[in-house]
């Protein structure tokens, strides 16, 4: 890892572009490490703004900081051009120099300090077999995966990705989505990761942004806007989910069970749940992922049911949105974390629930990721 | 087997074609790139005017390039005064006359390959830190190098047959200017050289064969390299 590098720093930009009918209006502040999902329908400008931090396009107006370096300024008339930026891309279709071999693709942006990292980023992304063959000669995963290798070793201070599972097949997808996933764990600069699939950017964003029709709608981290009952329906290709952060605390190989246990900020009262889940070590940080549909309360707060795993909440909110009148929109707290759930209003009024009722929630299903 | 005046015109040609291939590549490359890439005011003038020698007579050009070059031309009288270079007369001379017939050969052929190098992979290049230069002499030329090869060749060639142009401006000097196209001409007009001409007429032949099958062959390597990339 060079050390010469300013410490990893945030994404900064205000920008309006015209492109014939199409307008985009964009002010946005990104955090200086993580990914952050760039969500939004085709046709809502994801891609114009992400051509725009990487200095293929020029704004109308605007502003694009990196950090403490100026990009773009279009009142002092600054403009950085791309191959002086350090933003790497990771385009749609890979791109890859077809005159190349594979390692030729790989090092033809590497700096000298960026070498010591080759073997590491080439096993990370399982390419090794593949560095003496040309472009030519790959699969479309085993493309993006050199793509993404290549825009890694170039040494950016920012790497872009434009919906680089595109025109893969669902086994393709869910690997080199888990490459990704373990990739942006390791590298210490922030990720853009523009989709519009919900279930990629569920899957490794920590912060999300929303686009539609050429501006940003929201932008918070995952967790938060998942929580937001108001953009249910905006979000609705995420499906209203909760994310959690916990802490596997023990695995059971006979039942193939985890237990993991919940951050709630009182060390003592953690909140533990039993997933069926594959060996992960003790210690492990996961990311539990929660879908409100799979949330049900009761109002006994010592329940006995075996099958399900429950946790201890209390209603914060409740709302009824008015596309889905016949369902109530329940925003959990447990511990310091927020659940949300989804029940029938007539199980609502059954169960007679306000806010700030204790009950019990009843988890049926959990998706686990380690982070 | 050759006459040392059929030597003579043999080498002048090869001579004299290659300089011609050699001194317009530079020009012809980066104009065709511009041609391919820029779009900018009077891009059909400047298009037209390179195209010019396919279409005019040879004579009008080796007229113009006199009026430009000759020793009092515009360019030419500079020329002289300033370095001691005198084209006129000269095997150089042939060589700039052939070449300016020979460019728009060259600069089609390149600009329709380099037109066809997809802009994204640039796109790709730059985002990795490739500034213009570096794009343009590791990805856009080495892609077009297909068209870069049928350009030099087709310019080798019509440098080698050129015969209006270089007779105007250069004449028909023995040893100097006198190509082979010069020499058979010189032939055919002198009574009862008939046979001399003729075997010319077989050398021209044979030249234009050798350089037909050797670009053939080329093309042929660079599409089975080009084939090997995509597929392996």
């Amino acid at each position: 890892m060079p050390t010469d590098r300013p410490s990893a720093a945030g994404l900064t930009l205000e920008v309006n572009q015209r492109l014939g009918a199409f307008h985009l209006g964009a002010a946005l502040e990104l955090p200086g490490a993580g990914v952050t999902g760039v969500f939004g329908p085709s046709g809502s400008g994801k891609t114009s703004l992400l051509r725009l931090v990487a200095g293929l396009e020029r704004p109308t107006a605007g502003r694009i900081q990196l950090g403490e370096r100026v990009l773009v300024d279009s009142a002092t008339r600054v403009f950085v051009p791309a191959h002086q930026r350090r933003v790497g891309v990771v385009f749609q279709e890979a791109r890859l120099f077809p005159h190349y071999r594979v390692r030729g693709n790989l090092t033809y942006a590497m700096p000298a300090h960026a070498a010591p990292r080759f073997d590491d980023i080439v096993e990370l992304l399982g390419i090794g077999h593949l560095l003496e063959r040309m472009p030519g000669a790959l699969s479309g995963g085993e493309a993006r995966r050199v793509a993404i290798g290549r825009a890694l070793l170039s040494d950016p201070q920012l790497l872009l990705m434009d919906e680089p599972l595109t025109g893969l097949d669902g086994a393709r997808k869910q690997e080199l989505l888990r490459y990704i996933a373990r990739l942006t764990r390791q590298v210490d600069i922030p990720v853009v990761y523009v989709s519009h699939d919900a279930d990629e950017i569920a899957a490794i964003a920590d912060h999300l942004v929303v686009m539609s029709a050429g501006r940003v709608v929201a932008s918070d981290t995952l967790s938060a806007l998942l929580q937001r009952l108001d953009l249910t329906q905006t979000l609705q290709a995420f499906e209203a989910a909760s994310l959690l952060d916990a802490i596997v605390v023990d695995h059971d190989a006979a039942y193939g069970l985890t237990q993991v246990a919940l951050d709630s900020g009182a060390p003592k009262d953690h909140a533990r749940l039993s997933i069926p889940a594959p060996a992960l070590d003790r210690g492990q940080r996961v990311r539990l992922h929660v879908k409100a549909r799979d949330v049900s309360l009761s109002r006994s707060v010592e329940p006995a049911t075996s099958e399900l795993d429950t946790l201890p909440a209390v209603i914060e909110a409740m709302t009824c949105l008015a596309q889905t009148p016949h369902q109530v929109e329940i925003r959990l707290r447990v511990g310091t974390q927020t659940l949300r759930a989804q029940l029938s209003r007539k199980a609502c009024d059954a169960l007679a629930l306000e806010e700030s009722m204790a009950v019990t929630a009843l988890i049926r299903r959990v998706t686990v990721s380690p982070i | 087997m050759l006459t040392p005046a059929e030597w003579e015109a043999i080498q002048l040609s090869l001579l004299i074609g290659l300089a011609a291939v050699a001194w317009i590549l530079p020009p012809g490359i980066v104009i065709a790139w511009w041609l391919a890439r820029f779009e900018f005011r009077g891009k059909a003038l400047v298009d037209g005017l390179i195209h010019l020698p396919l279409v005019l007579p040879p004579v009008v050009v080796g007229y113009l390039l006199l009026v430009a070059l000759g020793r009092q031309g515009v360019i030419g009288a500079w020329l002289y005064s300033a370095l001691g270079v005198s084209l006129p007369f000269t095997w150089q001379g042939a060589a700039v006359a052939s070449g300016v017939m020979a460019f728009p050969l060259l600069v089609r052929a390149l600009r329709l390959s380099l037109e066809a190098v997809d802009p994204k992979l640039e796109a790709a290049a730059r985002t990795l830190g490739a500034g213009r230069l570096r794009v343009f002499t590791t990805i856009t030329l080495p892609l077009a190098v297909p068209g870069l090869l049928t350009g030099t060749m087709l310019a080798f060639a019509r440098a080698l047959s050129e015969f209006g142009a270089t007779i105007t401006f250069a004449s028909n000097i023995p040893g100097e200017t006198r190509t082979l196209p010069l020499a058979l001409y010189t032939l055919i007009q002198s009574p009862g050289r008939e046979s001399a001409a003729a075997r010319l007429c077989v050398l021209a032949i044979l030249i234009a064969l050798v350089s037909l099958i050797a670009s053939e062959w080329l093309a042929r390597r660079t599409k089975q390299r080009v084939q090997e990339r995509d597929a392996y």
